[in-house]
């Protein structure tokens, strides 16, 4: 074997190189954490270098955009929707972990193992994101959830964060043998896995076979469980709660935007052709999701445990872009994706800054108040749960009004009203933390000095929020060009 | 020239600006206060000045839009953000400038804490109503109509009574649940008519059995908006809790924002289903103003009143709106105006006894004309308008009202009558209690008659009371060409079935 023949057969790694270099990244910080000083120093420079690696794998992201470029024997592409999709994932991983550093710390349970698993889970989400094949599909998806299960149960000393880890452990390994059965069903019934052969193989016979279709279900639940859609919710409000306040947030938004690109590939891709089965399971996800998060979210009191069900709520809402099945609708979704991903991060900048004489808080009546204690902060919380409500000028309504144009272009009329009667009911618990921001008297202040990387985000989220009506097209030109990528002619 | 600049967004927009200048105030919080105050108050002075501009400006001879304003703003939708003003709305952007500058100057002393969010929340407010009667694409329609919400929500629950959590509650979310199926309506008439443009959708056929489904979507907005019966709960809980300047503006624009929505949606876009729907129209008005006057009749409290009878005067003008004749329709405008100015008057006038004594109650007061004489004038006057006495602005949209409804239907023309006469047995009757009698309660003694500042927030709404009443023409004059053709272009509307011999 010459040397020449070797490079022949090497796959094209530029496509790979962001999730390359975090792959190194991570393991290359996993060895000097190991060699460092056991300290507050060490994760603290471990964590901003991950921090530093995950932008500049969004730089190699961005730069790499060209179009369908396939790589690995087709198991992996990028193409314009990766791009969108690797963007949010790292926007979100990146300024999560920032605003988890000084939070850790507070708390004393800052390890340099954090930043790394952080990473791990990162270059899972965007292998799920870039994957173009089953196996590929089922690496990405695996890489991240071990990850994340050693995540969730990351404060080991607390009972709570351990119970939340192992119940995520056993309800995620459950969901991901669902999708491995699926994948093999699927297997079994085309003998394929490539997304493209698959595509071409369940498009040409008139009526796709049961085989089929069964793996296509079991692969949507896998999913589903990973997005916290009704009915397979029931880990999240548990482990929201249980987990440490910057795993909660990392866990709200990476990788439900990463399960729910691999959905949106998986469905629009390969399965297609059999669009008139899964549209109905994606309605009726959605709806359940859309209700559920409405009600159950009325009668707490812990806001993580709120932001749980408002976040069942708002996969929902994005649900019905999918269940649409069209570019209209993958269109509204990702302009959902987006606006939830910056408004989310706003809330949780909030959230990580709930202290009281240096103790956590996590109760939504500790917010009493806060109009006259911490204007800004209130102001800004104000903006972005009138946002999360859907109420206009602010970005929150442009993202329900995009997914409510894709239902009733498609004459889903059903849809539609439950979504906006939801959004209805949902809008009482938004409103009843702006009731106890401003209406109420204080009973104590939170301790002042913000983190910067906490106050930036939320400055960041609540600037995005209140002036995105202003100047719409950047997002939208990006979120269309993204979607035309997968709907080829 | 003028005329050549975008005028309407500059109405729209300077209040949105003045807000920010506040926001940027810092320093001890009387300064910052009393320099809120002072921006507030020349913001939307300016504001006022503009609006008086554009009426300056206007042609009364064409029902064409005016001082139309367009450009592209959400890409791959075709959404433009289009402003322009016909006869019909111009006059709505003037009262809501005119409105929130007395508010700003009533409020003066009356609202002593966060001074600064108060001003930037009337100022918000101010933003969002002139822009929903400027707006002339479903999705910025829809933005601002729905936009009013966030500071109305807030002047209840900051600045609101003892039960103003409830209220507010009640007011955002009975609103927000006829707004969003509003909107999805709006978004099937995107896709039936490939169009968004309020002007290309009046001119727009909808089919027959769609119409039906959409009138009621937006029935379901704007009734709850006017407010008419039985939609109308949230209306007494929300003035009674909301500061006085709030109820000012809920009383004279808000409620005036479903009527406006009536007028410009569902009466040119869906005619048929309008004519279709009209016998349901008028029983609930009747309803409406019969029994919110009886309603009123009973009440104890001097804001509930004055909100009931708010009701039962836009009965009238739901009324007027839907019957197909040119006075009925420019009657329904007319009352609109009036009503503005007349019920934010009479909450003025319960917020100077209320900024005094500190309660509502009726039989808390009596024979004030013995201390305030001055108050007991301007209360009669604003109370003879809500009456509808010939003389003042009340009588001239009444009246056209019931000459409009005669031909159609000479039983609610009945019905409503009655409306006129109970309205003259609750507001005498509440008159009386409070201004006349001895003046016993010995709370009472102390009181001092109307200060240099509450005179001069009187003086004009007492000029237009007089001025709508005794020469109408020029408010008439504005909307007579647009409402003819709107009412040209609906021929097909017919005679309802419900007219009686």
């Amino acid at each position: 074997m010459t040397w020449g023949l070797m490079m022949t057969e090497l796959p094209d790694f530029l496509p790979v190189l962001p999730e390359f270099l975090l792959i190194c990244a991570a393991l290359g910080l996993l060895m000097a954490g190991a060699f460092l000083r056991e300290g507050k120093a060490a994760s603290d420079v471990i964590g901003l270098w991950a921090v530093l690696f995950m932008t500049v794998s969004g730089l190699l992201v961005v730069s790499g955009s060209g179009g369908n470029i396939t790589t690995f024997n087709g198991m992996f592409i990028t193409d314009h929707f990766s791009v969108f999709m690797k963007i949010l994932i790292l926007v979100s991983g990146s300024v999560t972990l920032m605003m988890s550093l000084p939070w850790l710390q507070d708390e004393r349970i800052s390890k340099f193992e954090f930043p790394i698993l952080v990473l791990f889970a990162t270059v899972g989400m965007l292998m799920m994101v870039s994957a173009n094949d089953l196996m590929a599909m089922y690496l990405g998806l695996e890489l991240q959830s071990l990850s994340l299960y050693v995540i969730a149960a990351y404060h080991r000393d607390n009972s709570r964060a351990t119970e939340a880890g192992m119940k995520y452990f056993v309800l995620g390994s459950l969901a991901s043998g669902l999708l491995l059965f699926g994948a093999s069903f699927v297997y079994g019934f085309t003998g394929q896995t490539e997304f493209d052969g698959l595509a071409k193989s369940l498009a040409g016979v008139d009526k796709a076979s049961m085989g089929a279709i069964i793996g296509a279900v079991f692969i949507i639940f896998g999913l589903a469980f990973k997005l916290s859609a009704v009915p397979f919710h029931m880990w999240t409000p548990d482990v929201y709660e249980g987990a440490p306040a910057p795993v909660t947030a990392f866990f709200a938004l990476a990788p439900k935007i990463a399960a729910m690109a691999l959905l949106v590939r998986v469905l629009t891709g390969p399965f297609m052709a059999m669009a008139e089965q899964w549209q109905q399971i994606v309605m009726i996800l959605a709806m359940a999701s859309m209700i559920l998060g409405a009600f159950a979210a009325l009668n707490q009191t812990n806001i993580k445990r709120l932001m749980a069900y408002s976040s069942i709520g708002h996969v929902g809402y994005a649900l019905i872009g999918l269940s649409v099945g069209n570019m209209i609708g993958v269109l509204g979704l990702l302009v959902y994706l987006t606006i939830y991903l910056v408004m989310n991060l706003g809330v949780f900048a909030i959230i990580l800054s709930m202290r009281q004489k240096g103790r956590l808080t996590e109760g939504i009546e500790d917010l009493s108040g806060l109009a006259k204690t911490q204007p800004l902060m209130a102001a800004a919380l104000a903006a972005l749960m009138f946002s999360m409500a859907g109420i206009p000028p602010l970005a929150g309504f442009f993202s329900k009004l995009y997914v409510f144009i894709a239902a009733i272009e498609s004459q889903m009329y059903v849809l539609a009203i439950v979504g906006v009667l939801t959004s209805v009911v949902s809008a009482f618990y938004y409103l009843r933390i702006i009731k106890i921001m401003y209406f109420d008297e204080p009973v104590e202040t939170f301790d002042k000095p913000l983190s910067r990387a906490v106050a930036l985000t939320l400055a960041a989220s609540s600037i995005v929020v209140l002036g995105f009506f202003l100047y719409p097209p950047p997002l939208l030109m990006q979120a269309e060009e993204a979607t035309a990528a997968l709907f080829p002619g | 020239m003028i005329t050549d600049w975008p005028l309407l967004s500059l109405v729209t927009f300077l209040p949105l600006a003045g807000a920010a200048v506040i926001l940027t105030i810092r320093g001890d919080d009387a300064l910052v206060a009393r320099n809120a105050r002072n921006v507030a108050l020349l913001t939307s002075a300016m504001t006022f000045m503009v609006s008086l501009a554009l009426w300056n400006l206007f042609n009364f001879d064409t029902a064409e839009f005016q001082f139309v304003e367009q450009r592209a703003w959400l890409p791959g939708l075709g959404v433009t953000y289009h402003m322009g003003v016909d006869g019909i709305s111009l006059l709505f952007v003037l009262l809501s400038t005119f409105l929130t500058l007395l508010c700003i100057l009533s409020s003066w002393h009356a609202v002593t804490t966060r001074v600064k969010e108060y001003m930037v929340a009337f100022l918000v407010l101010e933003t969002m109503m002139v822009g929903m009667f400027c707006a002339l694409n479903l999705i910025p329609f829809y933005i601002f109509f729905e936009g009013v919400l966030l500071p109305m929500f807030m002047i209840i629950g900051v600045w609101g009574g003892t039960r103003r959590v409830y209220a507010a509650f009640k007011f955002f979310l009975y609103t927000l649940t006829g707004s969003v199926l509003m909107l999805l309506a709006m978004l099937v008439m995107y896709f039936t008519a490939q169009t968004t443009e309020i002007p290309a959708l009046m001119r727009f056929p909808f089919p027959d059995d769609m119409q039906r489904w959409l009138w009621l979507a937006f029935f379901a907005s704007f009734a709850v908006k006017v407010p008419m019966w039985p939609l109308h709960t949230w209306l007494p809980d929300a003035h009674v809790e909301a500061p006085t300047a709030g109820s000012v503006i809920l009383a004279g624009v808000l409620l005036k924002m479903g009527a406006y929505g009536f007028l410009r949606f569902s009466i040119p876009m869906f005619p048929d289903a309008s004519s279709y729907f009209t016998p349901f129209i008028y029983a609930l008005s009747v309803v409406a103003v019969i029994y919110a006057s009886l309603v009123a009749l009973v009440q104890e409290d001097m804001k509930k009143l004055v909100a009931y009878s708010s009701i039962a005067h836009m009965g009238f003008v739901t009324i007027g709106i839907f019957t197909p004749t040119q006075q009925a329709v420019e009657g329904a405008l007319f009352q609109m105006l009036s009503h503005g100015i007349v019920s934010g008057a009479l909450f003025l006038c319960v917020g100077v006894v209320y900024d005094r004594r500190h309660t509502r109650e009726i039989s808390a007061y009596g024979g004030l004309v013995h201390r305030m004489p001055m108050y007991a004038l301007v209360f009669m006057i604003f109370t003879l308008g809500s009456i509808g006495l010939p003389g003042t602005s009340g009588f001239i949209g009444e009246f056209l009202v019931l000459l409009g409804v005669l031909p159609v239907s000479s039983l609610v023309a009945l019905f409503t009558a009655t409306g006129v006469i109970l309205g003259a047995a609750y507001m005498l009757y509440l008159y009386s209690r409070v201004i006349f009698g001895k003046l016993e309660k010995p709370a009472l003694h102390g009181l001092l008659d109307l200060s240099k500042r509450e005179i001069l927030v009187f003086t004009p709404l007492l000029l237009m009371v007089l001025w709508m009443g005794i020469y109408p023409t020029p408010f008439l004059k504005v909307f007579h060409t647009s409402v003819t053709t709107l009412l040209e272009n609906n021929k097909v509307i017919e005679v309802p079935a419900l007219a009686a011999p």
